[in-house]
Order: structure tokens, then sequence, then C-alpha cells
């Protein structure tokens, strides 16, 4: 067991090497000069050829391509993500702290709003399958994976906001301003779950162990519980760990339908603005969440199954 | 002597698109205490199918009519409920794949005490030492430890006299067997059937015990169903079935199973049908 788990976590740093060279790669293709960007930003009067080769020294652009991946990556690894093309007197590391927690609250009662809404609606829709209320649901699914968040915000938005003035159109700072954000962002993903529930428990009520608790006699409500809904809940353990940096990658077009001030709006705001060290700090950030959120499932579930639990000998 | 179970002219169909297909076309059958009544049938006649219906386990697309007296009272027509409380007390079943009966995330012993504590009223304490006395009436050693373990830590015949020996300390009026031999391998078969010999002299309960094995069948019936695509072939004793077939069906799987089956008497060493 503990073996396993080592190796979980050292399968993980290849992964992690290449998610970074990636994103290494792929940010420095944009087509535009990085150090032009930086002297723009700076709202130097005029850009000269000397003025750019001198930035371009200063942000050590002229080393060759692995040289300058190996110190990035050697330098994330100390946490130092350079500092902000944009406003050079703030780090990066210091612009994602401070947008961090807006998304994390976010993502969190999104998470909360998806497992309430869609783990009784999954659980229903397999014990009534093919009644109105699974075919309504359905219905609705099948409608909810058609739209785009941003759509759906914007719609919340009028409906909500403006017709009927109930909540804020945006910001942040209240729990009313939680609640049109965090319900766009959760709509995408209730569907999903839903589904993911329902066919599970479905897949499981066929499965022989269910034949066997009737023929034992146990109460409905029993094998319902404690056997189909534990055993799909254990299938989905994977799925629903993994839905949290989904949610946080998720936020990032919410963000800004929202204008909530977190690390969607940063990194598009930072797009505009051709700021690269905070765009690679955050795709970075993403990639190593999933990666890490993947990891960290795997090991749950690994304990959790006894049929995975190796015994510790 | 009254039959605990008489079924009576039993009707199975699988309703699907408003087209209702038949599956098991009118059978007729009846048990004794004591006695055991052997199925036989190839895979799909219908076998499971049919004592399906009887015990209430088959879904809301299926119908089912005829008549199937328990005890005095018919068993179709009865609420969901009112057979829930039946099965697992008053009707044992073993089922064919014992690796996958079991639920996979339960202890053995949270299994076992789930079905004590449904049907009766013992205390925490009652139901251990109750799980216990079935592995050991069983013969499963170290009791203790394998009441703590996994289904997927045993192996299939361990599992196979769990369930068994779970069944029969529900003291039942009805055991039955669902090609309990099946799906495990032939050592371990011998000793499986061993058990329900044993079962079937020490205690008065009825038996129905399905198999598409005529070996595994005479070892073990008095009467004899032979069902095909759905319809009572043949119906008798062991004897009549074996020596005198009437119907061209039975005569095709008696033809095929002669050999084999001498082999499997002197192993078990039930004589009589037999040497007779
Ligand atoms: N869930 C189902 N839906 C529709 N038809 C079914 C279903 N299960 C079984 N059947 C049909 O019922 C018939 C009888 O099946 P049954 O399981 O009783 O066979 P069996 O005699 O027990 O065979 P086996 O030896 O394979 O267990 C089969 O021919 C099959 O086509
Ligand atoms: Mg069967």
């Amino acid at each position: 067991m503990k073996s396993y788990i080592v190796n979980r976590i050292l399968s993980a740093i290849p992964l992690l090497l290449m998610i970074s060279f990636l994103c290494f790669v792929f940010i420095n293709m944009i087509p535009s000069d990085p150090a032009e960007v930086a002297l723009r930003v700076r709202q130097t009067p005029v850009i000269t050829e000397e003025a750019i080769l001198q930035v371009r020294e200063e942000l050590g652009l002229n080393d060759p391509y692995l040289v300058r991946y190996l110190r990035w990556v050697g330098d994330c690894l100390k946490l130092d993500f350079g500092v902000s093309y944009t406003n050079p007197s703030r780090t990066v590391l210091g612009e994602i702290s401070r947008c961090f927690p807006a998304t994390f609250v976010l993502a969190m009662s999104s998470l909360v709003i998806v497992i309430v809404l869609s783990l009784p609606i999954g659980f229903f829709c397999a014990v009534y399958k093919d009644s109105l209320f699974d075919r309504i649901v359905r219905g609705i699914v099948f409608m909810t994976t058609a739209m785009p968040a941003y759509w759906v915000g914007l719609l919340l938005i009028w409906l909500i906001s403006i017709k009927w003035d109930l909540l804020p159109t945006s910001g942040s700072g209240t729990i009313k301003h939680l609640i049109l954000p965090s319900l766009t962002v959760a709509l995408t993903y209730i569907s999903t779950y839903i589904r993911l529930i329902r066919n599970n428990m479905l897949e499981n009520m066929k499965e022989d162990y269910v034949l066997y608790a009737n023929v034992r006699g146990l109460k409905q409500s029993t094998i319902l519980v404690r056997h189909i809904l534990k055993n799909s809940l254990h299938t989905c353990i994977v799925a629903i760990g993994m839905s949290v940096p989904q949610l946080m990658a998720g936020t990032i077009v919410v963000e800004n339908v929202f204008a909530w001030p977190g690390l969607g709006k940063l990194c598009i705001a930072s797009i505009f603005n051709r700021d690269y060290p905070v765009i690679q700090t955050y795709v970075l950030l993403i990639g190593t969440l999933f990666v890490v959120f993947n990891l960290l499932f795997d090991i749950i579930q690994s304990i959790a199954d006894p049929r995975l639990r190796r015994e510790v000998s | 002597m009254e039959p605990v179970l008489e079924v009576k002219n039993l009707v199975v169909g699988h309703c699907r698109k408003k087209q209702i297909q038949p599956i098991i076309k009118g059978i007729d059958f009846k048990v004794f205490p004591g006695q055991c009544l052997g199925i036989l049938g190839e895979s799909g006649s219908g076998k499971s199918m049919s004592l399906k219906a009887v015990m209430g386990l088959l879904g809301a697309d299926f119908s089912v009519t005829g008549e199937a007296f328990f005890g005095g009272e018919n068993l179709i027509g009865k609420t969901k409920e009112q057979l829930r409380q039946i099965r697992g007390k008053r009707v044992a079943m073993i089922l064919q794949n014992p690796m996958t009966c079991f639920d996979p995330l339960y202890r053995i012993e949270d299994q076992l005490s789930e079905t004590y504590r449904e049907h009766t009223d013992l205390g925490r304490k009652e139901i251990y030492e109750k799980s216990l006395a079935v592995l050991i009436a069983m013969q499963i050693k170290n009791p203790e430890e394998v009441v703590k373990k996994y289904p997927h830590q045993l192996s299939g015949g361990m599992l196979q006299r769990i369930m068994i020996g779970l069944s029969m300390s529900m003291e039942p009026d009805l055991l039955i067997a669902d090609e309990p031999t099946t799906a495990i391998d032939a050592i371990t078969q011998f000793e499986i059937m061993k058990e329900f010999i044993r079962i079937k002299k020490e205690s008065n309960t009825a038996m129905i015990f399905i198999s598409h094995d005529l070996a595994v069948i005479s070892a073990i019936s008095d009467e004899v169903l032979v069902l095909n695509k759905g319809k009572m072939a043949d119906q008798g004793s062991f004897r009549q079935i074996y020596e005198q077939p009437k119907d061209p069906y039975t005569r095709l799987l008696v033809e095929k199973k002669k050999s084999v089956m001498d082999q499997y008497h002197r192993v078990l060493g039930r004589k009589g049908v037999m040497s007779q």
C-alpha cells in the first residue's frame, strides 16, 4: 500500500515536467515580442531598437530556449514566478495569491451546489427510471449540456438581477454576489453528474449482489442506499475529485461575465495585456491542480476500496 | 402430505414496447417437505426465471400469472413487501455465482448480520455468534478470521458454503438452489454436493435444485422436471426420466450424460438409482 502511494507520487513528476514544458513552449509561441510588450506597458514614450535590446537582456530573453526553460522551472520550484510585465512592482505570486481565494470560494460553492443537486436527482432518476420525473430531468440535462456557461450567465443576470432585481449583477463581497456566478458555473456540471450517478446506479442494479440482497429479503431502502449508492459513489470518487480543478478552471468565462475578481479574470486581463509571466503561471497552476487532484483521489480510492487496498504485511 | 410449494400454470412474459414476449409458457410442479425437486434444462430454458417469478424477484417489466401456493397462500399477487418478508426467511435461495453475489464493499460479517437484523430480533452479540456458528457448521476453518474478510479475499467454494450456511441457518421451509455448482471447479463441486446431500438428510426442508447437468440432478433429486424453451418437456421420478424418457428432448439429455454420471455416483456414493 505504502509503496503504491510512493510510486503513484513519483509517477506524477514526469507528468508535471511535461506540463510545464508544454506550457512554456505554447506561451512562447504567442506572436508578439515580450520585450516590446514590456516597453509598451511601461509606457515608454518612444520604443527604440536599443531599448528593446536592453529589455531583452534585462528579461533574459536572449538565452537559448532550453536554458530559459530550465531557469524558469528552477525559479518555479522556489515559488519565484517572476514579475508581472504590466506592473513591475507586483510579483506574479502576489497577483495569483491575491486572486486565488475568490476563485476558490466560487469553485467550492459551485461544488456544493453540484453535489447537493445532482446526488439526489441522479439517485431518484435511477430509482424511478423512465418515470415522468426521470424523463423531465433527462430533457433538462440534455438541454443544459447544449447551453454555454456565458449565455446562461447573461440570461440569469437579465432575468434575476435586471427584471426581478433580486440579486446584484456583478462584483463580490457578500453571499448575494456569490449566488449567480456559482449557480452558473455549477449548471454545466450538474447535468454531467446527474448522468454519471444515474448511469452508475443503473449499472450497479444489474449486478448479482443486488439480486442476492433481494433474495435475502433486505429492505429496498437498505439495498438502494447501503449497497447500490455506495458502490456507485465508489466508482465516481475520482470523477468527483477531478471536478475541483475542473471547476477552478471552469470559472474563467463566468468570472468575466460577473466581474468576479478571481484567477479567471486575472488570466483574461493578462492575455489582453500580453503579460507572459502571469499567463504562464496560471496555465501551470491549473495543470498542476489537475495532476495533484488526480493523484490525491486515486490514492483515496485505493484506500477506500477493499479490492484495491493491499494488506500491509 | 401437503406440498410446501405448489405451482400451477405459471406463465411469465417480458413486456417490451407494449408487446409481451412469452418466456415461461405454463408450468406446474410441487415440492414436499424433506424432498428435492430437480429442475433440468438447457441454458435459457427458463429455469431461473420460473423461480424468480414465484419469489417476486422480477422487475416491473415482467408479467406473471398463475398460482403458487406456499403455506396455504398464493404468492402471486402478493405485495412486494409481503414477498420480501418471506424471502430470505421462509424461502431461501442460493445463486450460481458466489464470487459476485456478495457486495464487494462489505465484510462477510456485515452481510450476514444485515440479513439477520432484517429477519430476527437478535442482538449484536447473538448475531455475531450466530454468524460464527454458520461458518463452523459449514466446516470453515478459522471462522473468526473469515467473517472479517471481504468477498474478494475468499474462494468461490468458501463463499458458496457461506451462502448455503446463511440460508440454512434461517431454517427455511423451502430451499432453492439455482445452479449452485456451475461456477465452481470440479473438486469443490463434489464438496458442495455433499453438503446439499447432508442438508437433505438432516433437515426436513423442501428443496428445489436447478441445474443443466443431469449428473448433478441425479445425485440429489427425488422428482425431476425437465424444461425446454419455457415449456415442461417431462416430469416424473428420476428413474422414470432416466429409463423411459417420454420426450425426445429428455432422451437427448440422458444419452449425452450417461457416462459422466456413472463417475459422479462413484464419488458421491449414492447408490440405488444406478444399480437397480
Ligand atoms: N432480463 C431479461 N429480459 C428479457 N428476457 C430475459 C431476461 N432474462 C432472461 N430472459 C429470457 O428468459 C429466458 C429464460 O432465462 P433463464 O435465466 O430462466 O434461463 P435458465 O434456464 O436459468 O438458464 P441458465 O442455465 O443460463 O441460468 C431466456 O431465454 C432469456 O431469453
Ligand atoms: Mg439460470
